[in-house]
């Protein structure tokens, strides 16, 4: 059971460049033990670069992090390879869902318990799981992964992560691309992943849809630039003007009660209006 | 001898020849899928698990010498991967595939220097011996060949289809970086991938070397260099496009040289050039082999 405070992850003062461009400027941020965290931010923000840092994959992009560390359960891990990261119980959900495509679904999540550390009953258990949260993954099971769906595909890059039964999640962007259905479906069951009661998974959000992360997380930091920016309790992020205006597309409010008032007084074009 | 058993004959002489060269097919796709790399380092792999296997198989005996052949080359793929290629991995495939070149260079170089002008045999069991079913004759080697090669690449691909290593290969040969992230160690895969190259291509050594080839000698690398147009047809990436792209080109290669004579007006040495002809055929219908994947780009 998580108990003390500073067991969960911890990113502090992380910069990151790619050559000689920098991504990401004195990154600090903190996601708790069975907390859900947010980071918001649009195109470019270095979004993905942090998460990249998290789990040690910036060298595939030619990045590397160039001062901070991240520690995970009181470890440094910023100094590991990406798969020691991952047996630490870190595992990320990329962005775009990258499933394999050329493998079949059961493959899929063969491949995502690889870097698993727990026994051949642990894994058996996290594919029930699996198909417990996901139930079309075990009906597509012999169906190579490409043809499946967009909502599909994320459910099985979700599916895949959970297999290394990780107590850490990283989403990068899980709504991107999904119809707004799909999204919902998708939040429930990372709501339902935190929440399993037997084993504790905090989830780092990363999302471009603020107001869908916003409702899932406990707690949120707005990066810009490579800059966090803002950060607070998520309901109060939400509530902020700074928030709603940039993230929320909200106007505010006599912006927006003017809009309303001169749309009901635009003229109609009676001649075109049928009998009315 | 009738038309039908010389045709026969030629056949199935195809048809072993082949399948030993998609055992190297197989090892060159192996490396790339698992690297993206271009291994032109594989004929001196090849190589060097013949030279082991011949220089040892007077003190211990054909199969122990086998054993040690195969065991040999694959460590000396490993090498390769672990001393050379893993300092230039996030380079550029490309200088990586130029890199193979100098590791052949140098490889071959000694190997040649030890041979010299020799042509060692291998000490397989099977001599001369030809075995004759109605009218058709076909040497015990050719038998051998494709007797093995085909209980081999079996073995390959049901480990490759069911093993955890297996999983590790093909979902590294998709996405590194996406196979990174479920914590497979992509440099054992990419060491393991080498491994199994190499004694795959001390197994086609023996058989690139047994009757009715004189043995071991410096040309057998040449020989070798046969399963790179098999690999290319069928499609860098594909397995089974190495085992087909094998089998088309040993048959290509025996039907023509065994009708040379009636190809007379296209000169000499046609059998040495069949293959390549066909590779570049298939390639200008299909650019990326038979069964290789089309470039995926996705947006």
């Amino acid at each position: 059971m998580a108990d003390a405070q500073g067991e969960g992850l911890a990113v502090d003062d992380v910069s990151v460049g790619y050559g000689p461009v920098r991504a990401l400027r004195s990154v600090t941020l903190e996601v708790p033990p069975g907390a859900v965290v947010a980071v918001l931010g649009g195109n470019g923000a270095g979004k993905s670069t942090l998460l990249r840092a998290i789990s040690r994959t910036l060298g595939f992009h030619g990045g590397a992090v160039t001062s901070g560390e991240v520690r995970f359960g009181g470890r440094r891990i910023s100094g590991l390879a990406a798969d020691r990261v991952v047996a630490t119980g870190i595992c990320q959900v990329p962005e775009g869902r990258r499933v394999f495509a050329r493998m079949t679904v059961a493959d899929n999540l063969r491949a995502g318990a690889l870097g698993a550390t727990g026994s051949r009953a642990d894994k058996a258990a996290a594919l029930r799981r699996v198909h417990e949260l996901f139930p079309v993954l075990a009906d597509r099971a012999h169906q190579r992964a490409g043809l499946l769906s967009g909502g599909e595909q994320q459910m099985l890059a979700v599916g895949r992560a959970l297999m290394a039964a990780p107590r850490l999640l990283l989403l990068d962007e899980p709504s991107l691309g999904l119809a707004p259905l799909m999204a919902a479906r998708i939040a429930d069951t990372v709501r339902e992943i935190n929440a399993r009661g037997d084993r504790q998974v905090s989830v780092l959000l990363v999302e471009q849809n603020a107001a869908l992360a916003l409702r899932l997380a406990s707690h949120a930091y707005v990066l810009e630039v490579g800059e966090i920016t803002l950060h607070g309790p998520a309901d109060e992020l939400a509530g902020s003007d700074e928030v709603r205006r940039r993230y929320l597309g909200v106007v505010d409010e006599t912006a927006a009660a003017d809009a309303t008032a001169v749309a009901a007084h635009a003229p109609v074009l009676r001649k075109w209006g049928g009998d009315a | 001898m009738s038309d039908v058993s010389t045709f026969l004959e030629l056949l199935l002489n195809g048809v072993s020849m082949g399948s030993v060269y998609a055992l190297i097919a197989l090892g060159f796709v192996v490396i790339f899928r698992a690297t993206e790399v271009v291994n032109f380092a594989h004929a001196s792999l090849l190589l060097a698990g013949g030279y082991v296997t011949a220089s040892l198989h007077d003190d211990i005996g054909f199969w122990p010498a086998l054993g040690v052949g195969i065991a040999a080359a694959a460590v000396v793929g490993a090498a390769v991967e672990f001393l050379v290629m893993r300092r230039y991995r996030g380079h550029d495939h490309s200088v990586l595939a130029i890199v193979t070149i100098g590791v052949d260079i140098l490889l071959t170089t000694e190997l040649t220097r030890r041979l010299g002008t020799d042509v060692l045999t291998l000490g397989d069991p099977w001599g001369d011996a030809v075995l004759t079913v109605g009218g058709v004759s076909i040497a015990h080697t050719r038998i051998a060949a494709f007797v093995a090669a085909a209980l081999l690449i079996t073995a390959f691909l049901l480990t490759f289809r069911y093993t955890s290593w297996g999983v590790a290969m093909r979902a590294a040969a998709e996405s590194s970086e996406t196979a990174a992230l479920m914590g497979v160690r992509l440099g054992r895969v990419s060491l393991g991938a080498w491994a199994v190259a190499g004694g795959l291509a001390a197994v086609a050594a023996l058989f690139l070397t047994v009757f009715p080839t004189p043995g071991l000698e410096r040309a057998t690398s040449l020989a070798a260099l046969k399963a790179f147009p098999a690999a290319i047809l069928g499609g860098l990436d594909s397995t089974t496009g190495a085992l087909v792209g094998g089998l088309i080109v040993g048959v290509t290669e025996s039907l023509a040289t065994g009708y040379q004579s009636e190809l007379a007006f296209m000169g000499r040495g046609l059998g040495d050039l069949a293959p390549y002809l066909v590779m570049t055929l298939i390639l200008l219908l299909r650019p990326s082999g038979l069964f290789g994947t089309k470039e995926l780009a996705r947006v």
